[in-house]
């Protein structure tokens, strides 16, 4: 049974007002995901403690990061359960875990951060790996 | 472990992913959720048994570790008495 919507509006609120748009809807999703080209961040919100609770601050900093996914998008998991399965349908074979995040370019993913990288460690350790993620696959295309 | 447990009075695996090695060889990643009488709770736990798996250990936890947990039983009850280890995911260190 989802919570309470007033309980998980601040952890919703934490990660849109990075920038992130949110999904509600598997039309939502669609309209973003098919045929997205160019980067794009997918955060799986959670309302778990263990492991939410250290990833959207560790987001919040990583996008501040000069090098960074052009689009960041969010759906949560528990919440917006139709739009959760839609996002995650694009993630080819990967889990499903919540929280996590996938960073895609051009449709495909090619990075993600599962639950088990993000649950027990510090904000930090977290957004180390998210920049080096980013800085990876994020910067402008070498040219011959 | 860092000690980042968001549920006081908890099991301090509570919530994290962990590896859990029993008597019989058989490797299951699941999320611990409690210890009590009756063993050890999992929640979303994939297993890997060398009886069945024409894949090794080894394979199977390089296949988890980069696409995740294949969640083929929502909740499972480890006895303790079965268990040889357990370790976190995230500590597991595959060549």
């Amino acid at each position: 049974m989802p919570y309470d919507p007033a309980l998980v509006r601040p952890m919703r609120e934490e990660v849109t007002r990075l920038g992130a748009r949110e999904l509600h809807t598997v039309a939502d999703v669609d309209n973003v995901l098919a045929n997205h080209t160019g980067t794009a961040l997918v955060f799986v919100n959670s309302v778990c403690g263990c492991a939410a609770g250290n990833a959207r601050p560790a987001l919040a900093q990583a996008l501040a990061n000069p090098v960074r996914p052009s689009a960041v998008f969010t759906v949560f998991a528990g919440q917006d359960v139709d739009a959760t399965a839609r996002a995650r349908s694009y993630f080819g074979e990967y889990q499903p875990s919540s929280p996590s995040m996938a960073l895609m370019r051009d449709g495909e993913v090619v990075f993600m951060m599962h639950r088990h990288m993000i649950e027990g460690r510090d904000p930090e350790a977290i957004v180390a790996d998210l920049t080096a993620a980013f800085e990876q696959y994020c910067g402008a295309p070498v040219r011959d | 472990m860092s000690g980042h447990v968001f549920h006081p009075g908890h099991h301090e695996l509570h919530g994290i992913t962990v590896v859990v090695t029993t008597h019989d060889n058989r490797t299951l990643v699941g999320r611990f959720d409690h210890e009590d009488a009756r063993g050890i709770h999992l929640l979303d736990t994939g297993i890997h048994d060398p009886a069945t798996s024409s894949a090794s250990r080894e394979d199977y936890l390089r296949r988890t570790l980069k696409f995740g947990v294949k969640p083929e039983h929502p909740r499972l009850i480890v006895p303790a008495a079965q268990v040889t280890a357990i370790t976190p995911l995230r500590e597991i260190a595959i060549s």
